[in-house]
């Protein structure tokens, strides 16, 4: 008698839900349900500003970069997390909307150090016309003391934005880790590990998650910080390799940034079906071990410095 | 989810008092001592969030009776709950009652706020700073203790300025009103335990939600029952829930707690969803600077808030209520505590309400000192465990609320307008006050009158006769703040303004929760809006850019503004735009009210000319 394992045959798919008809802007759109509003902007071409959006989390909706003006609201909306419904009637560029974007571009801008941030963000104060300068040089900032407490990565809390990206790639959108929190309240609130314990003496499994997902360079490589702090970071001149990890059988992709023959950082591509770009440990900062180093626990920074010199480069302002 | 924890361990002390709230933990993966044989078998992974609810509970037990919260103290109920060290850390320290840090046992907050601060407050605090040196300075005292102060935002003893909280390790905190210095210093070096007196508030003819207090004994169920007490209910209860939410809908009672919404909407929505649970909520976290009508009912008359919320629980099918009361209201905790246990002896709270066959029940939450705890879905994370941060909305709380469940969020007094609503019928509540706004309204009179307090009048008498009936005298009024801190201040030519919902809203303000602060010929409003925007500074959740960082770029400019005086070359015009600017990405972009309401007062103080005459800008 066979005893062929019965294989339950695949239900069948769901019935598509009718497409949601708006308006952007005058133009009449047609996007699947359940679409948010910045997705359907992106259909369309428009670009719209994110700071604390990711496409491989959860809507934090906290920024408030990428409002839009929905009719019938009494108060712009984030685009990032509302949902499109039948007959919206959206605008992404009146008056109001450029308002709050350069506003908040503004308020951040003068209170935290957005010189790593990228250079969309950069594209995007200017296309606003965001003047962070006119608050004073007595407005109050974030400024404080970078933590540097182990060998694989800083926090420059000066550069945070507060964004809720590191805690929720570090808490259960991703990692499921809980090393670290936003602490306190209001302007002082930020981000922290309990008592404020170094990540060492926290929960922390030093996955590099937080960092793939940090916007302005608050939390960074240590190759990373230490090439910027002597000017030689230079993106210009990096090639990133894709490959596939070798300490297991998972499969995550590997993207290696490499500047001077050496491995400078490690990223995993966020459209990639495996890691969604996260990674772990091993994945993220086990690599000494291709570049052949003497000494690989402590030379491959000296190395990078060293032939950055030797090249008589200078890169210039870091950003 | 696998935690990890340091291995700081907890006092004797600190283990005691949360065991007492939490139970003993029966293995060493929640925190016992001993290592028992299961342990040795199974590791208790993956464990269940359910418990995380408590967490806020256990963090006010051990800052109730140490003093504050330590490593030890946190791991240990970290372990019982299984909550991420970090993420309790987060919670513990957004709120300002709870301390991550060692201090005295013994810290008074004393009100620096708009209600108290040029009503005596500025006088107290001097006093104390002399005494104690500045705020935050630790002092020995004689009897080998130690104690701090700090100023504080308001603490809803407005109509008795000036006012202290204090905090007191290890024994009942205390409240003080009318506060002279003596009187404070007794407080903190432990020769008296401090106190406020129960408080009758100004009788004014046709009373209704106001009736018992002050008059029949708040701590007896008796007397409450023979003051008509519980009737409300029994109607309820013939009725049955859709015609309680029939009569509330023809009373066309709106909320009181600042948005105005229509309770009975609320109210058909939850009990709408097929499947259960549902939940109750009564905000009684009143955090509004200005505002002290909630504390009054929860002290004077805490059945009737009982008894209201078992009507709402019975009507919208919710077998579980909460109440969130903010910490610095100690009396009517007590109070509403000492009535839940009465009830459910009596068999009015608990299963199978007066031989019923319908189960209600409340569980008590005290806030910890967060103002934006008032913002409903603020409050519900709060209630949940997590730091109490907006959530964005939609979806709203009547389809996705408490736990994720439909909730219905009405604050104290919206909820006791209930019993006369049931006691006479919607109809007949209808008749008084407008149409628009019905029923009596509760307005908390305080600042430059003779007799500040809680007054209950019918909707529509005219500010002027308000400020009139507290004795106020309208001619010398320079300005009133209406609505609160997050509402706006009208002129001496704005008196003739109806007292309600729908006149406030076409002259482009609110009532807020009834706040009617009245400033005098002598009053600094310089003082006065620096000290709202500091409040929005010091209050902000700091989830949302436009809130988080405007809050202080609009202190920042109203400090500029009032420096360099409204006329000196453009510099007030300049300041004065920017402040308008920040206003409107606030109310356009930030997450919650919080945010939307932060520029309104000193923008309408700007826009009266009350902080100096400027050119309005181009």
């Amino acid at each position: 008698m066979s005893t062929h394992p019965v294989i339950p045959r695949r239900p069948p798919a769901p019935p598509e839900p009718p497409p949601v008809s708006l308006t952007i802007d005058g133009q009449q759109v047609d996007v699947p349900a359940g679409t948010t509003l910045l997705d359907a902007c992106h259909r369309q071409q428009i670009d719209t500003p994110t700071l604390c959006y990711s496409d491989v989390l959860e809507p934090a909706a906290a920024c408030r970069v990428c409002v839009v003006e929905v009719e019938g609201s009494r108060t712009l909306v984030p685009s990032c997390a509302r949902k499109v419904e039948d007959g919206m009637v959206v605008q992404t560029n009146s008056e109001r909307v450029r308002h709050s974007r350069r506003m908040v571009l503004e308020l951040l801008g003068s209170s935290v150090d957005m010189s790593y941030a990228s250079s969309e963000i950069i594209d995007w104060t200017q296309r606003y016309e965001a003047d962070p300068d006119r608050y004073g040089e007595a407005a109050r900032t974030v400024e404080q003391p970078a933590k540097i407490d182990n060998a694989l990565y800083m926090r420059d809390y000066s550069r945070c934005i507060t964004c809720y990206k590191c805690v929720d790639a570090c808490g259960e959108q991703a990692q499921n880790t809980f090393a670290i929190t936003v602490a306190g309240r209001g302007f002082e609130a930020g981000v922290s590990t309990e008592y404020d314990v170094a990540l060492g003496d926290s929960a922390c499994v030093f996955c590099g998650n937080c960092i793939a997902v940090c916007p302005t360079g608050a939390i960074m490589f240590s190759s990373e910080h230490q090439l910027r702090e002597e000017g030689l970071w230079d993106e210009d001149v990096q090639e990133v390799t894709r490959t596939v990890c070798s300490f297991c059988g998972v499969g995550c992709n590997l993207e290696l940034h490499v500047q001077d023959n050496r491995i400078v950082k490690v990223t995993s591509p966020q459209d990639h079906e495996v890691t969604s770009g996260h990674l772990c440990i091993k994945g993220r900062f086990g690599y000494d071990y291709v570049q052949n180093l003497p000494d690989p626990m402590t030379t491959p920074i000296d190395d990078v410095l060293a032939a950055a010199r030797a090249s008589g480069r200078d890169g210039g302002p870091t950003r | 989810m696998d935690l990890t924890f340091s291995d700081a361990e907890p006092t004797a002390a600190e283990r005691a008092v949360i065991d007492g709230l939490l139970g003993a933990p029966d293995s060493v993966w929640t925190g016992a001592e001993q290592r028992s044989e299961q342990d040795l078998r199974v590791a208790r992974t993956g464990r269940s969030r359910e418990r995380r609810d408590e967490l806020l509970p256990a963090f006010d037990a051990v800052q109730s009776a140490i003093g504050w919260i330590s490593e030890g103290a946190l791991m240990h109920i970290c372990r019982q709950l299984g909550v991420p060290p970090a993420e309790a850390y987060g919670v513990a320290t957004f709120y300002e009652l709870l301390s991550v840090t060692e201090q005295p046992p013994r810290v008074l907050h004393v009100c620096d706020d708009v209600g108290c601060r040029g009503f005596g407050g500025t006088e107290l605090i001097a006093g104390v700073e002399e005494h104690f040196g500045p705020e935050g300075a630790v002092v020995q005292t004689s009897d080998g203790e130690s104690a701090t102060w700090h100023r504080s935002p308001c603490i809803g003893q407005c109509d008795r300025a000036p006012a202290c909280y204090a905090q007191l390790a290890g024994t009942d905190d205390a409240v003080l009103v009318e506060t002279g210095t003596d009187e404070a210093v007794a407080v903190l070096t432990g020769s008296s335990p401090g106190g406020a007196p129960d408080v009758l508030p100004p009788q004014v003819e046709g009373m209704r939600l106001l009736r018992r207090v002050g008059v029949v004994d708040p701590t007896d169920l008796d007397a409450y029952r023979d003051a008509g007490g519980y009737a409300a209910l029994r109607r309820a209860v013939e009725l049955g829930p859709d015609r309680v939410i029939e009569e509330v809908k023809a009373s066309g009672l709106r909320g009181r707690g600042g948005a105005a919404f229509p309770a009975h909407v609320k109210w058909s929505a939850v009990a709408a969803h097929a499947e259960g649970p549902r939940y109750l909520i009564c905000n009684a976290d009143e955090s509004e600077p200005g505002t002290f009508k909630d504390r009054t009912i929860m002290e004077g008359d805490p059945f009737a808030l009982i008894e209201a919320m078992t009507i709402a629980g019975f009507a919208v099918g919710a077998e579980q209520g909460y109440i969130y009361i903010r910490g610095e209201y100690p009396i009517a905790t007590a109070r509403l505590r000492g009535a839940m246990q009465a009830a459910r002896t009596a068999g009015m709270l608990g299963e199978d309400v007066l031989g019923e066959g319908f189960s209600f029940d409340i569980d008590l939450r005290r806030g910890q000192g967060a103002y934006i705890c008032g913002e409903e879905t603020a409050l519900m994370n709060s209630i949940e465990g997590y730091r109490g941060e907006p959530r964005s909305k939609p979806p709203f709380p009547t389809d996705v609320g408490l736990f994720g469940r439909p909730t219905v969020v009405n604050n104290v007094e919206t909820l006791v307008n209930v019993l006369p609503i049931l006691e006479e019928g919607g109809a007949a509540f209808a008749r008084i006050g407008t149409d628009d706004s019905t029923g009596t309204r509760l307005f908390c009179l305080s600042g430059a009158v003779d007799t500040p307090g809680v007054y209950e009048v019918e909707s529509g008498m005219i500010l002027r006769d308000l400020i009139s009936l507290a004795g106020g005298e309208p001619a010398q009024v320079s300005a009133v703040l209406l609505g609160g801190a997050a509402g706006a201040f009208v002129g001496p030519g704005d008196l003739d303004l109806p007292l309600t919902f729908e006149d406030a809203r076409s002259a482009g303000l609110g009532l807020g929760s009834g706040v009617v602060m009245v400033f005098g010929p002598s009053a600094d409003l310089g003082d006065a809006t620096t000290r709202i925007a500091r409040f929005f500074r010091d209050e902000s959740c700091g989830q949302c850019v436009p809130c988080r960082v405007g809050t202080v770029r609009v202190e920042e400019a109203l400090g500029r503004f009032l420096a360099a005086g409204p006329r000196a070359n453009g510099a007030g015009t300049r300041e004065r735009r920017l402040i308008e600017e920040l206003d409107l990405v606030m109310k356009d972009a930030s997450i919650c009210g919080l945010g939307h309401t932060a520029g309104t007062a000193i923008r309408s103080a700007l826009d009266l000319g009350l902080l100096g005459k400027s050119e309005v800008p181009a």
